[in-house]
């Protein structure tokens, strides 16, 4: 068998389209029927981390239907997440209000990190450094919180293997998935500093591509979306 | 910047050492091969485990060490190493890595580094899982599906650390399986080459995609229960672990749900098995349409197929838990969902069927791991109709007809692709043409050899001979005549497990003297075979990227002298080659 003799040559399919993208379900059909890319504009390590997030996703459901089928299938009663997690000031016991004030404090977190977005996009490379900074701060805050919280519960007589209030899959449950979570938290802390410093130092300016601060970004409102299930299914319940 | 360039654009990590380039390698090439020699060699010890056990079922005794718990070890050790640590390791880090920058035109995977740190972070994983042969106390003996309570309660082998080890190693292998799957599937997404649309892309990179998606979405829940297990095995929490006593004495564990450890096992258990399928349904496609000399049958319907079992292999889960003590009806909709992911499996069989009907069959060693995968996977996926109805199922359920059926299904047929596969690629990857005789020896041993191995134990669990029991002689409802089919099975495994060294030595031998092979010894048409280089450089492409006008399957256009079309060749170029063809006469139309 020969092989072909021909090299490949550059043809008029190469040429992008000169009409105009059409939009709505005629444009992802388009898309999704065109060569090279599948999401138009879209760069890869967007693409990646939506992708990742997706399986993340996957992650937190199965910590989370798992907690939540444990919970329906025990016998012994549940604690209740009001009266455990309410915190005595100036005399009244005020329920979920730590909890209260991580979740605002997250959800803060997530607006200066879409503020530190738009300000990349216009290469204002201080205030983005700054935002992503605070929102960095906000994450230390939540998870320091966190810690409050931990060991509020520790020196209550919560452990994993059991807690003087009921079910033992309380402790379990409550220290697996926070801690899932806080350590996505602080793996964000991390990455958005890291991301903060090359920007203050002017790192994408060669290619002028600030791309990446959306791409934390993206991390960092998933961190924050995942949050907003765990207080509801955990707290709320 | 508009984003499509980025493939142009993105600089090329050239390597400049002998330790970048072959070591440290960031090219897909490179990484593909280390991932496909680690987990042969993972595979090699698998294989070693199952003669092992064959021994001792076959020949009761005749291995002094083998004990109950050393037969559970090597049992526990022999499915998870095929099923995780070679299957898939091997057809998504060794296949998926190798051929989808070839396939798709793309310089390399778009994360050359994390691509790297994933079959690091594997070996790393294999690394753990082979330490725990040494540890105290062994590896863990709980079966390769690893059900607590018993994997990790006193009585079981391997719960001092056997059963760590395995279950960090698993989550190792995840975070490294979601380094390279996320690689994979961003570059089917967003770096083909000009003219590759999706629906021009081989099926081999069709499946590879879709099991790389499906791998995503299917670790977590392993993830999740291996995290889960070591806490209730370390820490002493409760979440798979009931009011147990064991051993006389009563565990400090309550109130868990063993059920919640099959779901979450199965939520990642079945759509692995598609994991492990649907890259062999791809490569088939590719290897049968080739050596046919013909299009593949239906190719949009295979993708539609490829897509649809991909989904529906995420609510099929519970049909390995008839017998769990779920609740019932839920086997209703189980056994539905069961047969309906029949159908598009069934049509795929009957393209390829259709796809060598009337072609221009070429028996080459490829050739025939093929068919012979058609055939295994036939006879496996009907067994797998039994097993899917609830009312079959229930008195079929751990008897040797299961492990017929699986290992016919998704030990034998996907390793039967493996070996095409490398047999196909493999003059690609070295330049070199492997040995045909002793290509046809290793295929006929194998196939011939797996099939005498696994029918009989068909006929066996309709005996009743259950499966996971340490010897089988000795029991009053086993009857003599399958001690002696026991005894044919481990002659032939052990044959069997010899016969792959023939294959190994074919590999090693070819890689240095085999006959050199052009750049397209096949005469295939997709992509890969079209590199300016064999074996490809580092950036496969040369100067520019290669330009796509056509599916991959263009084989015996009509009036064409040559009887494969690449990808590459537009229409104009082939209205000259059809010029040419009829001014020389050679070529007439086939009737």
């Amino acid at each position: 068998m020969a092989s072909h003799p021909l090299a490949p040559v550059e043809s008029s399919s190469s040429n992008p389209p000169s009409s105009p993208p059409a939009t709505g379900w005629q444009g992802i059909a388009n898309d999704w029927a065109s060569d090279r890319e599948a999401f138009r504009q879209v760069p890869w390590g967007k693409a990646m981390m939506w992708i990742f997030l997706l399986s993340d996703t996957f992650v937190f459901t199965c910590f989370l239907t798992g907690y939540m089928s444990v919970r329906m299938t025990i016998t012994s009663a549940w604690p209740n997440p009001s009266e455990v997690f309410a915190l005595t000031i100036g005399g009244r016991e005020i329920p979920l209000i730590l909890i209260a004030i991580m979740t605002f404090v997250l959800i803060s977190s997530s607006g200066t990190m879409a503020m530190a977005v738009n300000f990349a996009y216009r290469r204002d490379r201080a205030k983005t450094a700054a935002l992503m900074l605070a929102t960095a701060a906000f994450g230390v805050t939540f998870v320091s919180m966190q810690a409050f919280e931990w060991s509020k519960l520790i020196a209550e007589g919560v452990r994993p293997w059991g807690n003087p209030m009921g079910a033992a899959q309380f402790g379990a449950s409550f220290f697996m998935i926070t801690g899932f979570h806080g350590l996505h938290v602080s793996v964000g802390v991390i990455y958005l500093s890291i991301v903060a410093m090359k920007v203050l130092r002017g790192d994408y300016e060669r290619s002028g591509n600030y791309q990446i601060v959306e791409i934390a970004g993206l991390y960092w409102h998933f961190v924050d979306l995942v949050w907003v299930f765990i207080f509801a299914f955990f707290y709320l319940w | 910047m508009a984003y499509a360039e980025q493939a142009e654009t993105e600089a090329l990590h050239e390597p400049k050492s002998f330790l970048t380039k072959y070591i440290w390698s960031q090219d897909h090439k490179v990484i593909a091969i280390q991932y496909s020699l680690t987990a042969m060699f993972v595979g090699l010890i698998a294989v070693v485990l199952s003669d092992l056990m064959r021994l001792q079922i076959g020949f009761p005794g005749s291995l002094g060490f083998m004990d109950a718990s050393t037969y559970y070890q090597a049992m526990t050790m022999h499915g998870m190493i095929m099923v995780i640590y070679l299957l898939t390791a091997l057809f998504l880090g060794g296949f998926g890595n190798y051929l989808i920058p070839l396939m798709v035109g793309a310089r390399d995977m778009v994360f050359p580094y994390v691509n790297m740190l994933s079959y690091w972070t594997y070996l790393l994983a294999v690394l753990v899982l082979l330490a725990s042969f040494f540890v105290p106390g062994g590896p863990t003996g709980a079966g390769w599906t690893l059900y607590p309570p018993q994997s990790i309660t006193k009585g079981t082998p391997g719960t001092e650390w056997g059963i760590i080890l395995m279950l960090v190693s698993l989550a190792i292998f995840i975070v490294a399986t979601t380094m390279g799957g996320l690689n994979y599937v961003t570059t089917v997404l967003q770096a083909r080459t000009h003219g590759m649309t999706l629906f021009r892309m081989p099926l081999s990179v069709w499946g590879i995609f879709m099991a790389s998606i499906m791998a995503l979405l299917a670790f977590p829940a392993l993830f999740v229960s291996a995290i889960m297990t070591l806490f209730d095995k370390l820490l002493g929490t409760s979440f798979f672990m009931p009011a147990i006593i064991s051993l006389g004495q009563q565990l400090d564990h309550q109130g868990g749900s063993p059920i919640l450890f099959q779901h979450l096992f199965w939520f990642f258990g079945h759509p692995e098995v598609y994991i492990v399928a649907l890259p062999a349904f791809g490569l088939v496609s590719d290897l049968i349409s080739t050596h046919a000399r013909k299009g593949i049958f239906g190719y949009r319907m295979m993708v539609w197929a490829i897509i649809a079992i991909g989904v529906l292999s995420f609510v099929v889960w519970a049909h390995h838990m008839y017998v769990s003590g779920m609740n019932p009806y839920f086997g209703f909709f189980f056994a539905t969902t069961t047969l309906i992911i029949a159908v598009p499996t069934a049509l795929k069989v009957y393209n390829w069927i259709l796809t060598l009907w009337r072609g221009d069959i070429h028996l080459t060693v490829p050739m025939l791991f093929a068919l012979a995968f058609i055939v295994t996977f036939l006879v496996g996926g009907l067994t797998g109709l039994f097993l899917g109805n609830v009312i079959v199922d229930i008195p079929l359920s751990d008897t040797y007809f299961v492990v017929a059926h699986f290992h016919m299904v998704m030990g034998v047929a996907p390793v039967l692709v493996v070996f095409g596969g490398i047999y196909h690629w493999f003059p690609k990857v070295t330049g070199r043409m492997t040995n045909d005789t002793l290509g046809k020896l290793h295929f006929w041993i194998t196939f011939l050899g797996t099939y005498a191995i696994f029918f009989p134990m068909h006929y066996l669990g309709f005996q009743g001979m259950p499966r996971r029991y340490y010897a089988y002689d000795n029991y009053a409802f086993i009857p003599q005549s399958a001690q002696e089919l026991n005894a044919f099975i481990t002659v032939v495994a052990l044959t069997v497990g010899v016969s792959q060294l023939l294959f190994l030595f074919n590999l090693a031998w070819s890689t240095f003297k085999g006959k050199p092979a052009g750049s397209n010894p096949w005469g295939a048409a997709s992509l890969e075979w079209q590199t300016p280089d064999t074996p490809p450089v580092h950036g496969n492409w040369g100067a520019k990227l290669p330009v796509v006008h056509r599916w991959a399957y263009d084989y015996s256009m009509p009036g064409i002298e040559q009887d494969f079309v690449p990808q590459t060749v537009s229409d104009e170029e082939l209205e000259q080659m059809r010029q040419l063809s009829a001014e020389t006469g050679i070529a007439d139309v086939k009737t």
